[in-house]
């Protein structure tokens, strides 16, 4: 009994006098509780809907005052107003919308002759759950549209014509770009991280130290090298990921090309986040400590799987200043609505940005000589 | 000018002073030890002159260089061979020097050439291709130490290079450090807590301990500067009351140092002290229990100048801990 004591004595003693394990124990279980409670705990807010309205009759103002009221009181979307129907259908391929309505020509005209008055909603079905979100808001709209206290007996109708932009998106297929970034960031993590810290534990980077490396070839070579692994990483994951998950077309060689464009500063911006964050460090139980932590401060509220919009808005500060959010953001622009360069160039920007200054912050910190 | 010239330097981590106004210098071709016991500040010191630390104040110029202003400068002069081991496990000897090699900007056409010769210089021809983790450790250092030597730098230093090492292995990189020296006309600094590691190896000897130099001279001549010449080591069956002082008044005798059960007796005649002790003893009616008598060693230099002994102060299985120098005592 003594000797069984003695081991869980040395245990304990050994893990009150680690704070990063304490650290890690504690911390990771109480942020997954905060965000992903928050996470999916939500209603999906402040979609974009673009309205085109091609009648401008008494009807189409009264829809369109519906859908203020909706913006005003559930701000489940918010409208913008669009000229014509294809520049509408165009930003929502683009990204820019969350879905079009479209208030047909003769809409008034139809709604009071009652025949067969429709109403046009397309929406970007690759988001199943904003998709639905929408086309639920959409129809209570045209259901209750008739409600005013009275209660015919046949009971008009407006259609509500759901145009889906594409295909059947399955769920494995929404979340194939979160696994890509997430390969890349896990590859940072282990191959970045861990294993610099591991060799600094060791003393083995005296070795190098005292050569004529200067401290920013130090940081570029870790830097780059990282970043390979990652975009290794990311591409086998892209390639089997995309025939995993049944993305149609799946080896189209363009798709594959901007998708390299993408993976390759998602590594540099994860390497050298990384580095930065490990740049004063010399514990090797930290880097392991916050890898749980980082992940899920991270990787959730970039809407990974589950839409930003459904987030409170202090996630939506994490969102913004997080690789993850433009990483899956591209990703998911170009696997499953298979955009050009305009869908992009925005998340490309960010995370170029976002690599110069983590590289330059660490540069800055790193410590030569001490 | 000298090769390493080491003024007035001091470290200190907060409150703590490792390394407390050192000066010394080493001229070309000295094998010169740093010998003290762990803590004594010797891997501060050598850390401070391969510009891995930077000294609180004072100054070191090595090569010509210093330190602080032209790091770079010396650390192309500088071949180092840091106490940790510093060799990538998964990759092969070659590879290791190879990687090496580009770091310190050598030329493609000769880095083959030279990394051939240097394997040779220190018998791992055969092991070139295997990977460093099937090695022994007395093989891994001596890689490193070929390694060292790939810029072809005429000042090497060594951090505690045989720690850690069995005693044939110990030997061979003795024997290997001598050898290069010799050939590549190199001046050498090692640091060191084995006595004799400093008395075979070194030209001269600094004695460090506690951060401060307190000798520095040739081995011979550091053991000639203490009285006595032969120390006695000897136990007995039982202490006669006085004994310490019936032991100071034999003849010839130094010092005398009780240390648990033993005496530790310097002299200057060993031969006849020994005579004279075992007749005091007899007429004590005290056996002598245990005796040893040898040559002076710096040893009994560091217990001269300190108090204490080197290996009392040392640690046997020394441990590698730097992590004061990062900032966690």
């Amino acid at each position: 009994m003594n000797r069984i004591l003695a081991i869980i004595e040395r245990d304990l003693r050994m893990f009150k006098r680690s704070p990063a394990l304490i650290f890690a124990s504690l911390m990771l279980p109480l942020v997954q509780l905060v965000i992903l409670g928050y996470a999916f705990g939500g209603n999906i807010k402040h979609l974009k809907v673009g309205v085109v309205d091609q009648d401008h009759g008494l009807e189409a103002i009264k829809v369109r005052s519906k859908l203020d009221a909706i913006e005003a009181t559930a701000q489940t979307f918010t409208t913008q107003p669009y000229d014509d129907l294809q520049t509408a259908l165009t930003d929502l391929r683009n990204g820019r919308l969350n879905g079009v309505i479209n208030i047909p020509p003769n809409f008034t005209r139809d709604v009071l002759a009652q025949a067969d008055p429709q109403i046009g909603l397309a929406v970007d079905n690759t988001d199943n759950f904003t998709a639905s979100t929408l086309e639920g808001s959409l129809a209570s709209l045209v259901n209750d549209y008739y409600r005013n206290g009275i209660t015919p007996r046949m009971a008009p109708t407006i259609v509500l014509q759901t145009v889906e932009l594409y295909g059947y998106t399955p769920y494995i297929q929404y979340f194939l770009p979160a696994a890509i970034a997430l390969s890349i960031f896990i590859t940072a993590m282990i191959g970045g991280g861990i294993m610099y810290i591991d060799d600094k534990a060791r003393g083995v980077h005296e070795g190098y130290l005292v050569t004529p490396i200067s401290k920013t070839e130090l940081i570029l070579g870790f830097t780059l090298s990282g970043a390979i692994k990652g975009v290794m990483a990311g591409v086998i994951l892209m390639v089997f990921g995309t025939l995993i998950a049944g993305i149609p077309d799946p080896l189209n060689l363009w798709r594959l090309a901007k998708m390299f464009m993408v993976i390759v500063p998602t590594s540099i911006a994860f390497i050298s986040m990384m580095f930065l964050m490990m740049v004063r460090t010399d514990d090797p139980l930290v880097p392991r400590s916050i890898f749980g932590v980082l992940n899920t401060l991270l990787f959730f509220p970039s809407g990974a799987i589950y839409p930003i919009n459904a987030f409170p808005s202090w996630m939506h500060w994490i969102a913004i200043v997080d690789p993850f959010t433009y990483a899956i953001h591209g990703f998911k622009a170009l696997l499953l609505k298979n955009t050009g360069f305009a869908a992009i160039t925005g998340d490309l920007t960010f995370l170029v940005v976002f690599s110069l200054i983590m590289m330059v912050s660490a540069t800055a910190l790193f410590r030569r000589t001490f | 000018m000298n090769d390493i010239e080491v003024e007035n330097i001091t470290k200190k981590f907060g409150d703590f002073t490792a390394v407390d106004a050192v000066s010394f210098t080493v001229a070309h071709g000295e094998i010169f030890g740093l010998l003290g016991p762990n803590g004594a500040g010797k891997s501060t010191l050598i850390r401070m002159m391969t510009t891995l630390l930077t000294p609180t104040s004072g100054s070191v110029r090595v090569h010509g260089f210093d330190v602080v202003e032209s790091p770079n400068e010396v650390r192309k002069s500088i071949g180092v061979i840091p106490q940790a081991m510093t060799s990538d496990l998964t990759l092969s000897a070659e590879e290791n020097m190879l990687i090496f090699a580009r770091l310190y900007g050598v030329p493609g056409e000769k880095r083959r050439r030279i990394i051939r010769e240097l394997l040779e210089a220190v018998q791992l021809s055969d092991w070139a291709q295997k990977p460093v983790r099937t090695f022994s450790g007395g093989m891994r250092r001596r890689l490193e130490i070929a390694r060292g030597l790939i810029h072809e730098p005429k000042i090497f230093f060594l951090d505690e290079p045989t720690t850690g090492l069995d005693p044939v292995s110990r030997v061979a990189v003795w024997e290997m450090i001598d050898r290069l020296k010799r050939e590549r006309d190199l001046t050498v600094l090692v640091t060191t807590h084995y006595m004799d590691e400093a008395d075979k190896l070194c030209n001269r000897v600094a004695i460090v301990d506690h951060g401060k130099l307190v000798a520095l001279d040739s081995p011979m001549k550091l053991k000639a500067s203490i009285p006595g010449k032969n120390t006695l080591e000897v136990s007995f069956s039982r202490v006669p009351p006085g004994w310490l002082d019936t032991l100071k008044r034999l003849p010839e005798v130094a010092t005398v140092t009780p240390s648990d059960n033993v005496f530790r007796i310097t002299t200057n005649n060993g031969p006849l002290t020994t005579v004279k002790l075992f007749e005091a003893a007899r007429e004590a009616h005290a056996d002598v229990a245990s005796l040893s008598v040898q040559s002076t060693t710096l040893d009994d230099v560091f217990v001269y100048y300190t108090g204490r002994q080197l290996r009392d102060a040392v640690d046997e299985h020394a441990v590698y801990d730097i992590s004061h120098i990062y900032g966690r005592r």
